[in-house]
């Protein structure tokens, strides 16, 4: 049924449709609203039967999904940011546990300076924690992939994180198609756990495991994503077939048959992106664009394919992995092993600036015009970031850099040093 | 269930891992001798009826006494019980009390008409026994057992020696006793009575026993010098005692002084009192805490209102006067003469100074030795004549009625190897379970009411017997005070106090077995065993 | 106090762990031939360890009190890493390990999954040391208390780290020497804090019911299984189990050390439902601090190389406030 909702309540609803049994909620802006849009569900009976827990952390609501999982419950939890940092811990034992549940994260900037705005630092932390990563381009998606995203958890035995950029998405209101009850019914099966703890059949789950074992548990888990990689899609030609439209797969290529240059990027901004890929197209350029959808398991061979014969491919990232640059870049480029052409890193949107048509249009055709520098910062302010190491150059005790950047361009008032 | 590799495990599967590498030492489970058992002079094994009678399991537990001892209901009255002297419990509280409980079972016996199966076959020999007291009775019994054939030669007119003679009707009521003798008989012992045996060489010439054992007991009494105006006055405790027995009832007067510090003197004094006498003094020429009596019979008589004159020794006796001389300790606890003298007024003096043995009958026996008074006897019992076994207060020992007993056993087993041409060997002795060995947490503490009724049951008066037994459930309450030293009682301690499950639990009676293919040494058991009953020893590597 | 059935006066009465001359319906789980062995041989324990121990007189109580029905979640430390080494495991039952600070959430997660599938018959445990409970998982198990979760947590106290190698943890006692807190220097060995009483903080959440609980008095410790396993809602049980590896005791010595902290004062066993203190263990045979001090190395610098009658003061008079507070002097023991 298509409504004109809120994301987080698209979401919300539609891991309602999943019949969670266990749900835990701690609030961190920006995941909030989906959170309490269940507890209003389970509160007032749709949403049952299911146990709504609030949590006293992030650290508590991922654990508390692990010992739910682990007796067979289908168990859902969101978080974002500081929260999912918070919860690190639990994030690698969720997965290394092999324990099937969805977490939705609310994309938004890490701290400090703290900053509620999105980005995609916070997930990208946990790139490597053992979770499959699916990014929502659409509210669409977004609702969509947690549908998919249970089955292909409980498929495969591993937690699976829906990421929805924060604010963006999640408070954006759209027009959604919530499929109905019936729909998700048909396509998500009774959660059949591969391992549970019942008293019927005892088993100690979370052993201790040493040097003789431990690579190959390592190596197990991996292999399992790498079979993701061939279910992924799978489950989207299936959930086309029940719900009559394209959501989730691998990667979403866009007029990338011909292209010179294909612009790769994950999430929301893959919307401007096709704008402006349009207008360059318009203009006769042969440039197309790729959204992610699956970071974790990356699909190599498919990005592989889709960027065929393009002379550059340009990521537009909204994490910086300090000290290098991208993250996608530099898992892009193992796909593009053995082959020619450039990787463009350009690190845009942090905490939440606004990625303009325009400054995307710029960049792309600076890097069509091979004028754009392996790694860039779209829209960075070089005067502001100049005059602050300037001032660290003379005074040691310059202040919270923050702090001075913002005196700096005027948004607080000057105080006297 | 298709469970992840390695990191979800099937349960119990550390059993493959034989934690018992570890162990530089290993418990082992002992029995330690319980100084109860260590201390009786029959040889009971004190702590194993008691551990059946605290099952409510008399008659096993009667059962058990009777493997040592064919007196249960005498002995409890009787014996001077060195085994609660002994008792662990006496440093936690008050020792068990052992005795009460022996008659309890004894009694019960009596009552249910409990019997000893003679399960040995015959074997054909005769042993003659000289003397139906406690040490001939029990040597009797336990030939009979082991399937010989006991002839007892009493001279005296019943049975029972001492116990008959010695002991008052009001510590050993008659019918208890007669019914315990009546039950040996009954096993196929022969008492002959009257029938003194004046020459042993002789008797053994005429008559062909296999082996002989003497068990004839110590009655004369012994005299002190004492010059006496009116020597009717005078007369021995002994007779005093045997004479009541067989009906004759002596004219001690109002006033009666009692010279003399044993148990005899004791039952001599309290005789006195209840045959009339107002007033009853024990002369004694040390002091009460040098009183060969014990203690307790002492503190009866004294209930009982004997009056006692320490530190004097009677010198002369004219009209009704009795010259009496004060003594002094002097540095080694002998009394010393004084030189100071006073006077007592009675109408009579018991002599309770010692007995002698009536060695008459034996000076023709070839090899048999006699030293200061009595017959000399080699570990076996066996006196210089081979075959001629002797036991009791005629041999060098504490003249008791337990120990008697435990002559008649000891006596009875020598016989029986000897008329088999072999030797008999007592089972090694276990270490002994000291005090220093248990674990004393673990005993409950006595509750302050029970304590006293079981004192009260145990001590009570009746004009009758002065002590009166324990009910079912005071007997069982006390048995249940025993802390089974050295011995499993099964409390399973072991079992629940191993962290490692490694004590295997066998089944009630049957006690536990360690595991070692799990048992890491830690020595839990050992230290929390409330008995003593485990040890820890090096592991042989 | 209400507490575990007494037998009357017997040979042992119910110190013992088990008393042949007991009706089989008032013996003790350890007694029983066929307990579980919740946690079974081939555990890789310390010799002596007080927290095997421990573990399994609660657990084998909590499956009798359950048929065999529970799940167990496990905080990691020495009871997680000595019983589960891949490929073994000693446990029976389900169990769980998932992080150091997060049992108590784990454990809230089993009992929704256990609520929401209708499972009522399977009941739920939590269990760590008392670092993952005192310290990393205090917050889970704040939360826990306060949601009144249906879970019984179980810490089996040892005061100390000691699956990392015996450092200091908010339950190591005042003076007591610790890997973190070296027996070195002007006031060697742990500070003279007033320490993190967790019992009388769970207390403060007005969670059903609260005890404490030593691997010394096994009949009371099964009765306060016994008892939580019989309450829905979160409970707490807090048991105290020497470590003869961090306390320098001996081996043999680990229930006499944790006897001795229980007669002298500085444990005190008791039982709270709703908030309020309704039983306590009183002390049988009344010692000094001095007394359960000494068997352990880790108050060695208390005694040498001369004694330190400042602190060992300080600490006996902990013992004296407990005794106080808690009434803990029984009828005819002496002061």
């Amino acid at each position: 049924m298509l409504k004109q909702v809120e994301g987080s309540v698209a979401i919300a609803e539609s891991v309602a449709l999943c019949r969670p049994e266990v749900i835990c909620a701690y609030p961190i802006t920006p995941q909030t609203h989906i959170v309490e849009a269940l507890s209003r569900m389970v509160k007032d009976g749709r949403l049952h039967p299911c146990e709504y827990i609030n949590v006293e952390s992030e650290f508590a609501a991922l654990s508390v999904a692990i010992g739910a999982s682990a007796c067979g419950a289908r168990a859902y939890t969101a978080t974002a940011s500081q929260g999912i940092l918070f919860m690190a811990e639990a994030v690698y034992n969720a997965s290394g546990l092999g324990l099937p549940m969805v977490m939705t994260v609310g994309n938004r900037a890490i701290g400090a300076p703290i900053n509620i705005w999105n980005d995609h630092t916070d997930s990208m932390a946990l790139r490597d924690a053992g979770w499959i990563q699916l990014y929502a381009e659409t509210n669409q998606e977004a609702a969509d992939l947690h549908i998919q995203a249970f089955r292909l958890s409980e498929a495969i035995s591993l937690p699976v994180m829906v990421c929805v950029d924060g604010f963006i998405l999640t408070h954006a209101y759209e027009r959604v198609d919530v499929p109905t009850q019936e729909q998700v019914d048909a396509y998500l099966p009774r959660y059949e756990p591969r391992q549970v703890l019942d008293p019927a059949e005892p088993v100690t789950i979370g052993a201790m495991v040493g040097p003789e074992a431990f690579m190959e548990v390592r190596y197990l888990a991996h292999h399992r994503q790498m079979e993701a990689i061939g279910l992924i899609p799978e489950l989207a030609a299936e959930f086309h077939a029940v719900f009559g439209r394209d959501s989730g797969g691998l990667l979403h290529a866009y007029r990338t048959e011909d292209a010179d240059t294909v612009v790769c990027a994950l999430g929301s901004v893959n919307g401007t992106i096709k704008d402006v890929v349009d207008e360059l197209r318009d203009d006769g350029v042969r440039i197309g664009s790729i959204s992610l959808c699956s970071f974790r398991p990356f699909p190599m061979a498919a990005l592989a394919s889709a960027i065929g014969t393009a002379k550059r491919v340009v990521t537009i990232e909204k994490s910086l992995s300090i000290g290098i640059g991208g993250n996608l870049s530099h898992n892009l480029r193992m796909a593009l092993q053995g082959r020619g052409g450039e990787v463009h890193t350009v690190i845009a949107g942090l905490g939440g600036r606004s990625i303009t048509r325009e400054s995307l249009r710029r960049v792309f055709r600076e890097a069509i015009e091979n004028r754009l520098e392996p790694l860039s910062f779209l829209d960075l302010d070089r005067g502001v970031v100049e005059r602050q190491l300037e001032r660290e150059r003379q005074v040691r005790r310059s202040g919270p850099a923050a702090e001075a950047i913002l005196r700096d361009i005027g948004a607080v008032a000057a105080r006297p040093v | 269930m298709n469970k992840p590799f390695a990191i979800t495990l099937d349960v119990g599967s550390s059993l493959a891992n034989k934690t018992g590498s570890w162990r530089t030492e290993r418990p082992v489970y002992v029995d330690r001798l319980p100084p109860c058992n260590h201390a009786c002079p029959a040889g009971e094994n004190i702590q194993q009826w008691l551990y059946h009678a605290e099952e409510g399991n008399y008659e096993a537990a009667w059962r058990e006494i009777m493997r040592n001892n064919p007196l249960p209901a005498v002995m409890g009255r009787a014996c001077y019980h060195p085994c609660e002297g002994a008792c662990n419990r006496a440093q936690l509280d008050r020792p068990v009390g052992i005795h009460a409980i022996e008659r309890f079972l004894g009694d019960e016996a009596i009552r249910c008409g409990w019997k000893m199966p003679v399960e040995a076959p015959s074997s054909g020999k005769n042993v003659l026994v000289v003397g139906a007291g406690p040490s001939g009775l029990s040597c009797g019994y336990h030939l009979t057992l082991m399937g010989h054939q006991a002839t007892i030669y009493e001279a005296g007119p019943m049975a029972g020696g001492m116990m008959r003679f010695g002991i008052p009707k009001y510590r050993l009521p008659r019918d208890i006793l007669d019914a315990e003798i009546r039950r040996i008989e009954e096993m196929g012992v022969a008492i002959r009575l009257d029938t003194k045996v004046a020459d042993l060489a002789e008797t053994m010439r005429t008559h062909p026993f296999d082996a002989v054992f003497l068990a004839v007991g110590a009655h004369l009494a012994k005299r002190a010098y004492l010059p006496a105006g009116d020597a009717s006055r005078i007369l021995d405790a002994i007779g005093l005692l045997h004479n009541l027995e067989t009906g004759e009832k002596p004219l001690l007067g109002r006033r009666v002084l009692v010279y003399g510090g044993g148990n005899t003197a004791m039952d001599a004094a309290r005789t006195a009192k209840r045959l009339g006498a107002e007033e009853t003094i024990v002369v004694y020429r040390r002091t009460r805490e040098r009183m060969p009596a014990h203690d307790f019979e002492v503190q009866e008589a004294m209930e009982e209102g004997i009056m006692f004159k320490w530190l004097s020794t009677i010198k002369a006796e004219s009209g009704g006067t009795f010259t009496v001389e004060k003594m002094r300790l002097d540095d080694k606890g002998k009394p010393q003469p004084t030189g100071a003298f006073e006077t007592m007024e009675a109408d009579s003096l018991i002599l309770a100074l010692g007995q002698d043995v009536d060695l008459s009958f034996l000076t023709r026996v070839e090899g048999l030795e006699i030293e200061d008074g009595v017959v000399k006897v080699g570990p076996d019992m066996m006196t210089g004549c081979r075959g001629v076994f002797a036991g009791g207060d005629m041999v060098p020992a504490e003249r008791t009625i337990t120990v008697a007993v435990g002559h008649g056993k000891k006596a009875a087993r020598n016989i029986d190897a000897y008329l088999r041409g072999a030797t008999y060997a007592p089972p090694p002795k276990h270490e002994l379970a000291a005090f220093d060995k248990l674990n004393p947490w673990y005993y409950a503490d006595a509750s302050p009411t029970v304590q006293p009724i079981l004192d009260r049951a145990r001590r009570e008066s009746t004009f009758e017997e002065v002590v009166s037994g324990l009910d079912e459930s005071n007997a069982l309450f006390e048995a249940r005070r025993c802390l089974s030293c050295g011995n499993c009682f099964e409390c399973d301690n072991c079992y629940g106090v191993c962290p490692d499950n490694a004590v295997i639990k066998l089944g009630r009676g049957n006690r536990f077995e360690f595991n070692y293919d799990y048992c890491k040494g830690c020595g839990l058991c050992v230290q929390e065993c409330p008995c003593g009953a485990i040890r820890m020893e090096p592991e042989q590597i | 106090m209400s507490g575990p059935a007494q037998v009357k006066f017997y040979q042992t009465g119910t110190f013992t762990i088990g008393n042949r001359l007991l009706d089989v319906s008032v013996r003790s789980v350890q007694a029983d031939e066929n307990r579980s062995n919740s946690l079974t041989s081939g555990h890789r324990a310390c010799q002596g360890c007080g927290e095997a121990l421990g573990a399994r007189y609660a657990l084998d109580t909590a499956m009798r009190a359950t048929g065999n029905r529970i799940v167990v979640a496990n905080a990691t430390g020495c009871l997680e890493v000595f019983s589960t080494p891949y490929p073994e495991s000693s446990w029976q039952m389900p169990w769980l390990h998932s992080l150091f600070g997060n049992a108590p959430a784990v454990a809230t997660g089993m009992a929704a999954a256990m609520k929401v599938k209708g499972r009522t018959d399977v009941r739920v445990i939590a269990q760590g040391g008392d670092g993952g409970t005192v310290d990393i998982g205090f917050g889970c198990l704040s939360g826990m208390f306060e949601r009144n979760d249906d879970v019984l947590y179980i810490c089996y106290d040892n005061e100390a780290y000691m699956n990392t190698g015996v450092q200091r943890s908010s339950a190591t006692p005042p003076a007591a020497r610790t890997a973190t807190t070296p027996a070195v220097g002007g006031e060697p060995g742990n500070v003279m804090h007033q320490g993190k009483n967790v019992p009388l903080i769970a207390m403060a959440h007005g969670i059903p019911y609260v005890a404490t609980a030593t691997v010394a008095d096994l009949r009371d410790l099964e009765y306060k299984v016994d008892r939580a396993m019989g309450i829905h809602g979160a409970r707490y049980l807090h048991v105290h189990v020497p470590c003869p590896l961090g306390w320098g005791s001996a081996p043999h010595d680990t229930v006499k050390v944790a006897r001795l902290a229980v007669e002298c004062g500085l444990f005190p066993v008791f039982e709270a439902v709703d908030g309020e203190v309704v039983g306590r263990r009183t002390i049988r045979r009344r010692v000094a601090t001095d007394e359960y001090l000494k068997l352990q190395s880790r108050f060695r610098h208390l005694f040498s190389p001369k004694r330190d009658e400042e602190r060992l003061a300080a600490i006996q008079a902990i013992a004296d406030r407990n005794i106080a507070r808690f009434g803990l002097l029984g009828e005819g023991v002496p002061a």
